[in-house]
């Protein structure tokens, strides 16, 4: 990211700090917001049928006439040459097709990368793919056999022998750090921060704390195998693809092999579990490169091992955080800087210290991001990206100075709560996490805990608690598009590409809708995974429910006009203004007179129509330019370590999150439960081990990569305060992602009350706490 | 012989080297059962045999000859739920949905193994045959079923529900 970007963001920011609020979206608070019906309801999930019964059709599962299969070789070596490469006992194996390498690919450019200037640019990754025969990191794809069967594919791989000349390859994170790169920009955020003099801050406090806090990487592991089919029809592509940008990646493969939009069609109804990793990576580029030059369907699905070897996960970081107090316990400074991989043919900056951006006021900050650069399968965003590592760092640090202030954690947070956004000035929109962590505590029984550690014990292990703050921004992106097509019936079909990875897309926008068009929830239909319809941007940022319904909210302006064009002078409403009329009821009705009403069903009728369809785009999300939007949580956990084992079991988990509405409290707990678990596992036991030696991943299997088990999670109790945003369509901000924030850092505060051990290099494993 | 699949007879395939997961999902188009990772790991192509779960990626398809297998679409249809599949869309006992058939496969076997007083590593008398489910031993007991979207409380809830109408 570069400087101009950061002076074309500032000067947005600046101009639209001028305009008056109620110029721009969220000007005016979105009126569902106190007039909502089905939303707020606890629906159960739409597609719940289809998925319990194992009919909804995941990507590999659409079945084709003359499919082929593809078994993917990936390298050993971090760096080096392909020398020589022996493909002719795999060529003549039963049922092989081809083989692929650097000679016989066809000739693809590299994928733009994912980036705040392009939004139709989604790559993860810029190396060329099956271009040369260069290696640029461990486990890349040097060559992907096609055969009849998978089986034949997967035997025919085995027999390629490959030759390789090492050149030294940098994979020392260590090492590295001397090279380090201080990009401009972090995401759409300017990376240095310099607010007064920290560092004299922290010498001259009469309290302060400064220490080093190490993560490590991470994998997405969604339990659904990255798999593509794709299928050429003449010069027409039909994709069928388990990802969460299926209208970005449609627009990316055109882009990619010189096609119109309207001959590449990617579908995705269901998605087996995204987490950020189901992007556009090597394996769709060679299915769709290969398809067409076998003149077959190709289906790439990757191994286990595959995903873990070319789909990159989060990136591991070692952050400083420093933060001094007055005796009152007034924050001085809060320093945050560290270092995280992200080589130049990467997209994602881990942006870990977003948090420390937008949570406490300091009286002087110092914040910085430094890329390192490793030869490695590029890093991407893995759910709650940057801040479920960052939120670890800083929250342990807090944790920290509390106990060396002898003062209660939660005190000390509330004390220094931001009023507004601590480094703009700029007001938030909604902002409670006191209120959270006051619920929050209350329900935990937080005046249970003991202040010294190390001081509650039953048997072997020794119990403690702990709490952390959680923190996400709010993002509603460009780009989002719906169809409303209203029918004679009284039903309506609400359409757009968006992608269902669990989050309940469908049916949270199906109640937005009914109450929106004033229609009972059984009326709507809601498609999506699919890029033929009107295009909704990718699943990221937790951005998708307000993306969407901003479109929706816009569509219904539009089918208002057009409704009251078509009703005509006949109609009980005719005359009357969009701005003095409203959807309710299954029809249109005056504001100020509901009884000067006609139905939809009327109103088609007349204009003698069956249907009426209106395409819509959510407006420019400006409200987050003139507005600091910023959801945030707390966190509280009880656990126990066995003094014999150093094992961890987390015994109770409560989170308390100010997320504005909460559309659907059944799979909104749901989410933020999930998310918390994410954080269970990235507290004590998720490592992407990676062999400094060889570059290459050591743990590669769901046997040796650990995530969290039914008998590892406990009951998790989630809460929320409920406050709608005033600026945000329907008062709701992101849920998707938040929950894995702050989690590991309770862990860890927890362990410390427990044991009096602090650990600050996640994960929390037995052997860290048997150490003395 | 042949292979009863969801009361339905299918010949063993020629090469026995075809696992049960491949028989259902790849030849016979039976997509219920998942696959997540193909070597053991995941519990997602959880499916029955003679009432047993067995991880049909780890079992060759010949080892069901002469057996019958169930597979999620063999438990009820989106029509005509299995009490396990209401109850897990009443508990939300799931996200994206790609462990789930795993997971409502290995409930419904466990639930049967509890019944015939089969102990887990949490059971604490061995040799007892009236094993009391709790939320722990059934915890445990659905541990080899991964979910990564974070399920875990809403299926476990699901289980309990139905285990608790079963009960005399
Ligand atoms: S696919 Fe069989 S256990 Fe994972
Ligand atoms: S519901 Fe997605 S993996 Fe369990």
């Amino acid at each position: 990211m570069s400087k101009i970007q950061n002076a074309v963001i500032g000067s947005v920011r600046t101009v639209i700090g001028w305009v008056p609020a109620g110029w721009l979206p969220g000007g005016a608070p979105d009126p569902l917001i106190e007039r909502r019906a089905a939303i707020g309801s606890q629906a159960s999930r739409l597609d719940g049928p289809l998925k319990v019964a194992g009919q909804a059709r995941f990507a590999a599962e659409v079945v084709m006439e003359r499919l082929c299969h593809a078994a993917l070789v990936h390298s050993t070596v971090t760096r080096g040459r392909l020398a020589r490469m022996d493909t002719q006992a795999a060529e003549a194996a039963p049922g092989v097709i081809m083989v692929v390498t650097y000679r016989n690919m066809p000739r693809v450019g590299p994928l733009p990368l994912m980036g705040m200037a392009d939004l139709s640019a989604v790559g993860n990754s810029s190396l060329p793919i099956l271009q040369d025969a260069q290696v640029r990191y461990n486990g890349q794809v040097v060559a992907a056999v096609i055969a009849e069967t998978q089986d034949q594919a997967d035997h025919a791989a085995s027999l390629i022998q490959v030759d390789y000349e090492r050149e030294p390859a940098r994979t020392v994170f260590e090492e590295a750090k001397a090279h380090a790169r201080t990009p401009a920009s972090v995401l759409i955020e300017k990376n240095h921060v310099s607010v007064g003099n920290a560092e004299r801050e922290l010498i001259s406090a009469p309290h302060s704390v400064d220490n080093v806090y190490r993560t490590p990487g991470q994998n997405h592991n969604a339990i659904e195998l990255h798999t593509v089919t794709a299928a050429w029809e003449g010069e027409s592509l039909v994709v069928h693809d388990t990802t969460q940008m299926v209208a970005p990646s449609a627009s990316a493969l055109a882009k990619l092999f010189g096609l119109k939009k309207e001959q590449v069609r990617v579908l995705s109804p269901f998605v087996g579990g995204g987490f950020g990793g189901k992007g556009l990576w090597d394996h769709q580029i060679v299915a769709v490169a290969v398809a067409r030059m076998i003149g077959r369907p190709l289906r790439v699905t990757l191994s286990r091992e595959g995903v873990y070897r070319i789909i990159g996960g989060r990136s591991p970081s070692e952050q400083r955080v420093a933060i001094s107090a007055d005796a009152a316990g007034k924050f001085s400074a809060l320093v945050h800087t560290g270092y995280s991989v992200m080589p130049p043919y990467g997209a994602c900056p881990e942006q870990y210290t977003m948090g420390s951006r937008a949570l406490y006021d300091a009286g002087s900050f110092e914040i910085v991001q430094r890329h390192v650069d490793l030869d490695i399968v590029p890093n991407t965003f893995m759910r709650a990206p940057g801040e479920a590592i960052g939120t670890f760092a800083l929250e342990s640090a807090i944790d920290e100075l509390a106990h060396g202030m002898g003062m209660d954690p939660i005190e000390l947070r509330l004390h220094n709560i931001a009023e507004r956004h601590p480094l703009s000035g700029t007001p938030f929109s909604q902002h409670a996490l006191k209120q959270a962590f006051d619920d929050g505590a209350r329900r935990f029984g937080w005046e249970r805990r003991r202040t010294t550690p190390a001081t509650r014990r039953e048997g072997e292990w020794r119990i403690g608690m702990g709490c952390a703050t959680g923190s996400f921004p709010y993002v509603r992106m460009p780009g989002a598009n719906v169809s409303i097509t209203l029918r004679s019936d009284g039903t309506a079909t609400i359409a757009c590409s968006a992608q269902e990875m669990g989050m309940g897309t469908a049916t949270v926008q199906a109640q937005h809708a009914a109450d929106r068009l004033g229609l009972p929830i059984e009326a709507i239909t809601f498609e999506l995974g699919d890029s033929a319809l009107p295009a909704a941007p990718m699943a990221g940022g937790s951005s998708q429910t307000v993306s969407i319904a901003g479109a929706i909210a816009a569509g219904a302006e539009k089918l208002t006009l057009e409704l009251l064009r078509l009703a005509g002078n006949a109609s009980p409403v005719a005359g009357l203004r969009p701005s003095e009329v409203r959807l309710t009821a299954g029809g249109i009705a005056s504001t100020s007179d509901p009884a000067r009403n006609e139905s939809y069903r009327s109103i088609l009728a007349r204009a003698a129509r069956d249907a009426v369809t209106i395409t819509a785009a959510g407006s420019a999300p400006l409200e987050m330019f003139k507005f600091a939007m910023h959801s945030s949580s707390a966190v509280f956990c009880e656990l126990r370590v066995s003094d014999v084992t150093g094992e961890v079991r987390v015994d109770r988990l409560l989170g308390s999150f100010d997320c504005g509405t909460i559309l659907n409290p059944k799979t909104a707990a749901s989410q933020f439960r999930g998310g918390m678990i994410m954080g269970l596992g990235l507290a004590l036991m998720e490592e992407t081990l990676f062999d400094e030696r060889s570059g290459r991943i050591m743990n590669a299997t769901l046997a040796d990569y650990h995530i969290p088990a039914h008998l590892d999670v406990p009951q998790i109790d989630v809460m929320w305060t409920g406050i709608p945003d005033p600026r945000s369509p329907l008062g709701a901000r992101g849920i998707g992602e938040i929950g894995v924030t702050g989690v590991a850092a309770a862990v860890a505060n927890a362990v410390f009350n427990a044991t009096g051990k602090r650990v600050r290099d996640l994960p929390i494993t037995l052997d860290k706490l048997l150490t003395e | 012989m042949a292979i009863r699949v969801n009361g339905e007879d299918v010949p063993p395939p020629d090469d026995i080297r075809v696992s049960l997961l491949d028989l259902l999902r790849e030849q016979m188009n039976l997509s219920g059962t998942k696959v997540g990772c193909n070597q053991g790991a995941c519990g997602a192509c959880t499916v029955l045999i003679d009432g047993r779960r067995v991880l049909s990626c780890l079992t060759l398809a010949v080892q069901a000859d002469g057996k019958s297998v169930t597979t999620i679409e063999g438990l009820g249809t989106a029509e005509n739920l299995h009490p396990l599949q209401a109850a897990f869309i009443e508990h939300d006992g799931f996200q994206c949905g790609y462990c789930t058939p795993g997971q409502i496969c290995a409930a419904a076997a466990m639930l049967e193994e509890a019944a015939a007083g089969m102990p887990s590593y949490l059971t604490s008398d061995l040799t007892t045959d009236r094993i009391i489910l709790s939320r722990e031993e059934v915890q445990e007991r659905m541990s080899g079923n991964l979910c990564r979207c974070g399920a875990h409380n809403g299926i476990i809830d699901a289980i309990l529900e139905v285990a608790g109408e079963r009960r005399p």
